[in-house]
């Protein structure tokens, strides 16, 4: 059976720390990592690494041009499997992987504690699946909480 | 060894500022991150921004985390089984968008080894007890990976 290609996708910061928890669940896939640090890169034990432009929300310029890189990675590797923390470059990477067929996994940060991330709002449309890590956020229809990493 | 960081998006000067003066009167060594500052400090080492290896190293060898209250810091000092003083940023001030530090820190505040500084006179006060030998508890440090049963569960999702 082929490996299942696995992208995990992270600002670097608190949003790779809390990725880089979820290692054990990756076991067996063939991975693939974007983040937005290129120094990163050391870190990654196992898989491709990739980094592309940190942007916010609040300068689009930079945003646009992160989209694109980011779009850029999920084409030429073609996941079958999205995982990712946020915030915008793992926003972008559902998105165009959403539209690719990809299965979608949006893990919002445990910083939200008080309510889903801007990002994790947005995410909602392109997720397959729409998780936040405090219980007292999910609802019925997403998003759900099955845990986390801490 | 005590280490600061503030995180790389953001600078922090109204927290560097008190550990600063801190310094000046205390023996000990400060290494400081402190993010796109323009500010220079005259009682820390600091940096603006450490590479993940580098970042790593100071961390370890710190005895004494103080750092604003992001994610990655809390999470690295718990796995660690490092103590941490957390300094939540305040939107009104300037110092994030929103304030989703306060609401961090108000749920990680009793976790084991942190300890939050809600006003700047808590920073001092705390670097104070951390200098104490009353402060020189051994606390379990949590484990480098999410809990087994979300592991389970995200591995389900995944197929």
């Amino acid at each position: 059976m082929k490996k299942i290609k696995l992208l995990a996708v992270a600002s670097a910061g608190g949003h790779w720390v809390q990725l880089n928890r979820m290692i054990p669940a990756f076991e067996g896939c063939q991975m693939y990592w974007i983040s937005t640090e290129p120094s990163l890169a050391i870190k990654v034990e196992y898989g491709l690494f990739f980094a592309v432009r940190d942007a916010s929300m609040w300068n689009k310029p930079g945003l646009l041009l992160m989209a694109l890189q980011v779009a850029w990675r999920v084409l030429l590797i073609r996941p079958n499997v999205i995982v990712t923390t946020g915030a915008a470059p793992g926003f972008f990477a559902i998105l165009i992987g959403r539209l690719l067929g990809a299965k979608t996994i949006w893990i919002d940060s445990i910083a939200n504690a008080n309510e889903l991330s801007l990002a994790g709002r947005k995410a909602e449309r392109w997720a397959t699946h729409w998780l936040t890590q405090w219980p007292e956020l999910a609802r019925e229809n997403g998003p759900h909480y099955i845990g986390s990493v801490l | 060894m005590i280490f600061l960081t503030v995180g790389t998006q953001l600078p922090f000067d109204r927290m560097v500022d008190v550990v600063d003066a801190w310094a000046a009167q205390n023996d000990e060594e400060v290494v400081a991150q402190v993010g796109p500052s323009g500010r220079s400090y005259k009682h820390i080492i600091n940096y603006n921004f450490l590479d993940p290896v580098e970042f790593d190293r100071y961390f370890s060898s710190a005895r004494l985390v103080i750092s604003h209250a992001g994610m990655g810091s809390i999470i690295n000092a718990l796995s660690s089984g490092k103590p941490i003083i957390i300094v939540p940023r305040r939107a009104e001030l300037g110092e994030h968008r929103n304030d989703h530090q306060i609401a961090t820190a108000k749920k990680f505040a009793h976790f084991p080894g942190v300890r939050v500084a809600w006003k700047e006179l808590e920073i001092a006060s705390l670097l104070n007890y951390y200098s104490t030998s009353e402060s020189k508890m051994e606390f379990e440090c949590i484990s480098k990976n999410a809990p087994e049963s979300f592991i389970i569960n995200l591995k389900a999702l995944i197929g």
